[in-house]
This record gives structure tokens, C-alpha cells and sequence, in this order.
């Protein structure tokens, strides 16, 4: 199989008649982690939510492919089996479906009929990546995400990222409401993924999460596109300097969206 | 006002119904009273559906039926031979009963009701339509008692602990009218587990089940009453579930699986009498097509420290129309008291209709009482959730559907049952 990709080009996206995404571009490959900075306001999440085709935002212009197939043609579901995950920051609560059900469920829908996962060979994989995850047991029983603390959900969603394997995952402020201890577990569980099978976008305001897993590029979005782009040595001079050089390099007053 | 409709029955009919099934003459008498009432008293008036025009009048109430038992009901006991404790019946005839020996010595009976009165007579006219459900309240009581033709009584004695479950089978055939009763009773420190499933085979425009159950909870006794109602669109019901909590104590568990396909209307009132006693009624419902329920749930505090809890989740797609109504009400006197209660109503179609009517009526200032109550559609953010894990939309409804069933569907205790709850829950949904 080839490398993976995940190719952005041009994207325009608007949720209730304004305007967030204008014209946003990147391209993700297997064996790459870029990681998207940038302060609050500025379209990040937008970007993850649009492109995996949340209900409440409109793709107004643009394109987007994963291994070179349109995503935009695509059903939410037909768009995570070409291989496109997204570790929420907000995961919804479903009260009555046990975590174990869930994920087991999602696993066979990635699967052809006929071919579904087998219990033990499941329970294995579960235990296994909990285990890497330091998550107790009673997760997997547990109503999917209902009364998880915010450290608990997003290890859930690194636990769902382990166990389904996408070929694309961009995962959206992961780090957000994690100590220092979870966040090096949930880091540990990104890295375990890293190989050329596997690219990911990570969405983060801290450079902290960038200490624990190595991006390849890093870039700087403000007012709906990436302004810039740069190694890990980028990720470094923000933290160290904030993003106060960024905006007056580029003549930026207000980077939040809609304020140029 | 609907006509006077004469009573399709007379009172020699009833007479020589109840001299052929060998009763005793309290049961005779008492169905020739309840005839008369029948004729005079109203319908019930379930809160916000209109009931009366429903047709729940029939003169086929005479079962004759072929010992046979159906595909259906064996899929439901299992093996029989297995079984410990099982009852199957159809048309009110029983197919098959059988109660363990060892329960049989310390006590417990376990029988059909025809038997019943023959041979515990003044155990079953102690309790039968006395407290909890009596023929004088509405037409469909009054009814019921005149054309009583099926059911089962259940008896266990003081210090008695049940521990298998007891499942009851009763198949609705044809255009019959199923008249069925359900006695429970459970002395001091007892407990028991009791299931029963409604299923129809072949039925015909102009079939109605008339069906109350009631159960009668001695100090410190527990009852666990399950139940899945699976009757075909072709039959009318009125079923009202009935628990006479006296004693000190006592629990009264409710899990009903209420998934018939014709209109229903059904009444699960518990009265909490005995201090610090408890009812949990959990129920769940679906309606499809055109159909037209009314699902009531009471629990009546008199008891001081009692505790009643109602959960009632629906599911509503079609054209389908239901209403649920839940009242808790706590007496004057019934200090320390709590009452709880959450409806909520799942929508899945613009036709359909559904309405969550929470009540509580509180006559006494020491008490504790809430409740909840909604009525909405899919959360669009948990169907994309699920569903960018690559899980469709069928399923990813079916998950979230089951997922809302669940508080209930859990608490059926016999997992068969269970099993056959979530097959006529995907059945009737999907």
C-alpha cells in the first residue's frame, strides 16, 4: 500500500454564514506529525471539524483528499474507512453504549462483513492498549465517555485512535486539560503509532505536547490560513517568544478570524 | 358521548362459562356482579389520549385451542424439560406449567389461575381484585372480572426466597379476547422473580387483551416483575400493572418492555403503604406505524420513608402517537418520602408524536421529590461522533437507540428475555 496523504488545498469553511477558514492548505503524508499552533480564535479547530465533516460547517470553496480521494463526496463514515480519524476535543457522551461495544463496533465497521474482529483477539488488542494508555479497566465497560473526567475523554480518544489504526488522524487540542503525567501517557500512545503507515496533525495552542512528540513541520495559523510554517525549531521560538514577532512580521494587528 | 353499547355477554353465558371451569361460587358471583358494571361504568380516561372509541368489547372470550405449543413460544421458554419454572398458555389455555419440587414443598404455588381457584380458593379470593386493582373502578375492570379466561397465580410463603426466575409465556390468538390475570403474592420476608412475556400468533381484525396483574408485597418482601408485551397491531390491550406494597419494607421492582403494535393503553401504579417501602418502575416503549399508546405510570405514597422511583424512556417513529404520563404522589402523613421520576422520549420521525407528562402531587411538607422529563431527537453531535469512527447511520442510530433503551432493557433479570427484548426492540425500530 502506499503512504498515506492527506492533501488540503484552498479551503474556504463557514459556520453559520461567517467565514472562519479562508483559504487554508497543507499536505500530511505517512510517516510525518505536523503539528498546526496558533492562538485562540484563529480557526484550528474549524480546520479538524470541517474535515471530517461536522453537521454545523460549511465547506463554501476548496479541496481536500485523503489518498488522492475526494473527502468532501464523502459521508462522515465513509470518510474515517478511507482512513481519517479525529480525536475530538469535545467527544460526545452516549449514555447505554459500553466503551467496549463502541469501539468494537467501529473496529467491524472498518472491516469487511464476514471479517469481524474476534472477541478474544479484541479483548487482547483493548487490554493491551489500555495498558499503554495506564487506563484501569472499568473503561471498557464503562457508558462511552458518560461522566469522564476531561483527562479521562482524551485518553479515550488516543485509546480509540490505538485500537481503529487510521491512516490520517489529526487530533485537536488533545493536550487541552491534561497534567503533566497524562499528557506524557496520551504522548507515549501517539508515538507507539509513528511509522510511515501513519501521518497526524496535531492542533495545539502550548508548545508542552511539541516536548513529548517530535513534529516534522510546524505551523502558525492565524486568521483562517497558515501564515507560517517551519521545522520544530518554530515551535520552540513560540513558546520562548509567544506570537506578538509572527503578527508584526506579517503586519498582523488581530489574528483571531474575521478581524483583517 | 359514544352509544350505549350493550355488553355483547350475558349473564348465562357467564354463569355457564364459570360452572364449566368448575369455579367456586365467589367467582361466579362475582362475575355476574362485574358483568352488571360492566354495563354501566365508563371507560378509563388515560390523561391526554382519547380512548373512547377504541373498541375493547368482544364475545369470543371461550378459548378452544389445540395443545400445541408455537415456533414462537419455544424460542422464548428454550427447552421446556429444562425449564424449572415455566407457564405457557395460549388463549388462556395452558400448553405447559411446571414448578421445581423443591419449591412446591416449602410452599410456593405456582399455578394457572383456573386451577388456582379450584384449589387455593380463599388464598386467590383473599387477594383477587380486592386492593390493588378492583372490577368497580371502569368499564375495562369490571370487564376483566366478568370474563376472566387466563392467567396465573404465584404464592410464595413467609421466609420463602425464589431464586430461579419465573417465566410465564401467554400467546393471543386469532380475534380472541384475552382476559388474563396475573396474582402475585408475597408474604413476609419473601422474595421472588417473575417474567412474563404477550406474544400474538395469527391475529385477526377485533382482538383484544385485557390484561391486570397484581402484586401484593408482605413486610420486608421483594418482587421483581418483568415484562415484554410483543402483541400484533390487530389487538387492542389495556394492561394495568398493578403493586399493593404493604408491608413494611417490601420492594416492588417494575422492568416493562412495552413493544405491542396495536394501540395500548397501560396503567403501572404501585401504592407504597408500608413504611419505608420502595418501588422502582422502569419501563420502555417503541411505537411504529399508526399506532396509538398511552403509557401511565403512578406511585402513591402513604408510607412514611417510602420511595418510589420512575424511569420511562420511548422511542417513536412513523406516525406513531404516545403519551407518557408519570405521577408521583405523596399523601398527607407519608413524611420523609422521596419521589423521583424521568421521562424522556426519543423522536425519530416528523410524524410521530410524543408527550412526557411528568406530575408530582405532594400533600406533605417533609418529603423530597423531583423530576425530569424531555422529548427530542437524535443528537446530531453523538451521530457524528459515532459515526466518524466509520460506523454508519443505520448503526449509529441502533447504537444510540439501544443505548437509551438500556436503563431498563438491563434490568430484565432472565437473560433470554433480555435477549429477545433487544431482537423485538431491533424488530420494531430498525
Amino acid at each position: 500500500m502506499t503512504r498515506p496523504s492527506l492533501k488540503v488545498e484552498d479551503l474556504r469553511v463557514s459556520i453559520e454564514g461567517k467565514e472562519i477558514l479562508k483559504g487554508f492548505g497543507i499536505e500530511v503524508k505517512g510517516g510525518e506529525i505536523h503539528a498546526i499552533m496558533g492562538p485562540n480564535g484563529t480557526g484550528k479547530s474549524t480546520l479538524a471539524s470541517a474535515l471530517m465533516g461536522h453537521p454545523k460547517f460549511e465547506v463554501t470553496e476548496g479541496k481536500a483528499s485523503i489518498d488522492g480521494e475526494d473527502l468532501f463526496e464523502m459521508e462522515v463514515d465513509e470518510r474515517a474507512r478511507a482512513g481519517l480519524f479525529l480525536a475530538m476535543q469535545y467527544p460526545s457522551e452516549i449514555s447505554g453504549v459500553t466503551n467496549a461495544d463502541f469501539i468494537r463496533s467501529a473496529i467491524n465497521a472498518n472491516r469487511e462483513e464476514g471479517d469481524e474482529i474476534s472477541l478474544m483477539k479484541f479483548i487482547r488488542k483493548m487490554d493491551e492498549k489500555m495498558g499503554t494508555l495506564e487506563m484501569d479497566d472499568s473503561f471498557q465497560h464503562r457508558y462511552l465517555n458518560e461522566g469522564f473526567s476531561g483527562g479521562e475523554k482524551k485518553r479515550n480518544e488516543i485509546l480509540q485512535l490505538m485500537m481503529l489504526q487510521p491512516r490520517i488522524a489529526i487530533l485537536d487540542e488533545i493536550d487541552s486539560g491534561l497534567d503533566i503525567d497524562a499528557l506524557k501517557v496520551v504522548s507515549k500512545g501517539i508515538n507507539e503509532m509513528r511509522s510511515d503507515d501513519f501521518g497526524c496533525l496535531i492542533i495545539t495552542h502550548y508548545q508542552r505536547l511539541l516536548n513529548y512528540i517530535k513534529p516534522d513541520f510546524v505551523h502558525v495559523m492565524m486568521q483562517g490560513r497558515i501564515v507560517k510554517s517551519g521545522g520544530p525549531e518554530l515551535a520552540e521560538r513560540l513558546e520562548a517568544e509567544g506570537y506578538d514577532w509572527i503578527k508584526e512580521e506579517l503586519g498582523i494587528e488581530d489574528e483571531t478570524v474575521g478581524q483583517e | 358521548m359514544t352509544a350505549e353499547t350493550k355488553f355483547p355477554v350475558n349473564q348465562n353465558e357467564i354463569t355457564s362459562f364459570s360452572k364449566d371451569r368448575e369455579e367456586p361460587q365467589w367467582l361466579t358471583d362475582l362475575r355476574v356482579s362485574s358483568l352488571e358494571k360492566a354495563e354501566v361504568l365508563e371507560l378509563p380516561k388515560p390523561d391526554k389520549t382519547n380512548i373512547s372509541k377504541w373498541d375493547f368489547s368482544t364475545k369470543n372470550f371461550e378459548a378452544n385451542v389445540q395443545d400445541d405449543m408455537s415456533e414462537a413460544v419455544k424460542g422464548l421458554i428454550g427447552e421446556a424439560d429444562k425449564a424449572q419454572m415455566l407457564m405457557a398458555q395460549k388463549n388462556g389455555v395452558t400448553l405447559f406449567q411446571k414448578l421445581s419440587p423443591e419449591l412446591e414443598e416449602k410452599g410456593v404455588i405456582f399455578t394457572d389461575i383456573q386451577t388456582a381457584v379450584k384449589e387455593h380458593s380463599d388464598l386467590v379470593q383473599k387477594y383477587f381484585m380486592q386492593e390493588a386493582v378492583t372490577p368497580d373502578e371502569n368499564k375495562l375492570t369490571a370487564e376483566h372480572a366478568a370474563l376472566l379466561n387466563g392467567g396465573t397465580f404465584i404464592y410464595v410463603p413467609k421466609n420463602v426466597e425464589v431464586e430461579i426466575p419465573i417465566q410465564a409465556v401467554y400467546t393471543q390468538a386469532g380475534n380472541f379476547g384475552l382476559y388474563n390475570h396475573v396474582l402475585v403474592v408475597a408474604e413476609a420476608n419473601s422474595s421472588v422473580t417473575y417474567i412474563e412475556n404477550y406474544i400474538s400468533e395469527d391475529a385477526a381484525e377485533g382482538a383484544i387483551a385485557n390484561i391486570v396483574a397484581e402484586v401484593y408485597a408482605a413486610d420486608n418482601a421483594t418482587v421483581h416483575f418483568g415484562a415484554v408485551d410483543n402483541l400484533a397491531k390487530e389487538v387492542t390491550t389495556y394492561v394495568n400493572r398493578r403493586g399493593q406494597v404493604t408491608g413494611k419494607d417490601a420492594k416492588v421492582y417494575w422492568a416493562l418492555g412495552q413493544m405491542n403494535y396495536g394501540d395500548t393503553v397501560s396503567e403501572n401504579t404501585t401504592y407504597l403503604v408500608g413504611e419505608g417501602s420502595y418501588a422502582d418502575t422502569k419501563t420502555v416503549a417503541i411505537g411504529r406505524g399508526k399506532q396509538t399508546q398511552n403509557f401511565t405510570t403512578n406511585v402513591v405514597h402513604f408510607g412514611k420513608h417510602s420511595d418510589g422511583q420512575i424511569l420511562k424512556h420511548g422511542v417513536m417513529k412513523d406516525e406513531a402517537t404516545s403519551i407518557f404520563n408519570g405521577t408521583s404522589k405523596i399523601e398527607h402523613g407519608a413524611t420523609k418520602s422521596n419521589g423521583e421520576q424521568t421521562e424522556r422520549v426519543l423522536m425519530l420521525s416528523e410524524k410521530a408524536r410524543g408527550d412526557a407528562n411528568p406530575i408530582l402531587l405532594i400533600d406533605e411538607d417533609d418529603v423530597t421529590a423531583g423530576h425530569a422529563a424531555s422529548v427530542g431527537k437524535i443528537d446530531p453531535l453523538q451521530m457524528f461522533y459515532l459515526m466518524s469512527r466509520g460506523i454508519s447511520k443505520k448503526e449509529a442510530e441502533r447504537l444510540i437507540i439501544h443505548g437509551f433503551l438500556a436503563p431498563v432493557v438491563n434490568e430484565i433479570p432472565i437473560e433470554s428475555v433480555k435477549d429477545q427484548l433487544i431482537e423485538v426492540i431491533e424488530r420494531k425500530v430498525l
